[in-house]
């Protein structure tokens, strides 16, 4: 062993992401820090909105939670599928990958189907019903903005991996791009997560 | 990265918690718990359930250090955020 080589040994080789193998990877974490912290402070801000307010409806009560219990279910599913679609990419099984990034991506359309028809049913029904509107009540206000904000990056989601997915097709992508759709996809349902407590339960 | 850390069989048993917590999430809110229990209970579910996607999904209990670390910056961020919004919310 060479004297480098002994100084080093207690140090796991791939301790640094700045290899060429990982700048996609250590790419998209830089990016999703940065939008956790927009996410954060949506959040933070619809905390403190919420707690300065004198009143506040019971979200459960206005919201309804059975649909989003529902919307949740799919989009942790999704996560599930785009997970068992890596491992299939990983074993070269591209016809096992193609069929679970397919569930992923149709679990993403229909999580964004069931959000147009929630909006739909509170802007004509619910709201109203409840002397709420969009422009008067912070209520409606942050839950549209957080809502709105998060359906965005599904949207954006389920185009990046349908793009993934005809790259994989056409075999330009490999499994290193797979994960880094992965970790976009799973972000998305862990802000998801977060914000079914926060918006729907608490 | 190990292929034990890819296994179907680990992302099946996190999804299978993933849906419990989920239920048991949507159980306790119809049970008319006093607010600061529930309120507390569906924090640390909720806690619970990214860490377990961020650690097993994101592969970030496998991954290297700086990863981490670059992951766990926006949290710090996100206290000091509190923390300066803190007189908005005990106005003196």
């Amino acid at each position: 062993m060479s004297d480098v080589a002994a100084m080093h040994a207690g140090v796991e080789p791939a301790e640094t992401p700045l290899t060429p193998e990982s700048w996609g990877k250590l790419g998209m974490w830089l990016f999703l820090a940065g939008d956790a912290m927009s996410f954060g402070c949506l959040i933070v801000g619809y905390g403190i909105l919420r707690y300065a307010s004198k009143t506040w409806p019971v979200p459960a009560e206005v919201l309804g939670i059975n649909l989003t219990a529902l919307m949740t279910f799919l989009l942790i599913v999704s996560s599930v599928t785009m997970v068992l679609a890596l491992a299939a990419i990983q074993d070269n099984d591209k016809a096992r990958f193609k069929k679970f990034m397919g569930f992923t991506i149709l679990g993403g359309a229909v999580f964004l189907g069931l959000q147009a028809y929630e909006w739909t049913h509170l802007i004509g029904h619910t709201l109203p019903e409840h002397n709420l509107s969009f422009s008067k009540d912070l209520f409606a206000t942050t839950f549209f903005v957080l809502t709105g904000f998060h359906g965005m990056h599904v949207t954006g989601g389920v185009i990046y991996n349908s793009a993934v997915l005809a790259a994989v097709s056409r075999g330009r992508y490999g499994a290193k791009h797979v994960e880094i759709a992965g970790l976009y996809w799973h972000f998305v349902d862990l802000v998801w997560i977060l914000i079914f407590t926060f918006v729907y339960l608490v | 990265m190990t292929s034990s850390a890819h296994s179907t069989a680990n992302y099946l048993r996190i999804f299978y918690i993933l849906l419990a917590l989920t239920i048991v999430e949507v159980a306790i809110v119809y049970m008319h718990l006093p607010k600061i229990l529930l309120v507390a209970l569906l924090i640390v579910m909720a806690v619970w359930k990214a860490a377990l996607v961020a650690m097993h999904f994101m592969h970030l209990k496998f991954e290297k250090r700086t990863l981490a670390l670059i992951a766990l910056s926006p949290f710090v961020l996100c206290v000091f955020l509190i923390l300066m919004l803190m007189p908005d919310i005990f106005p003196r």
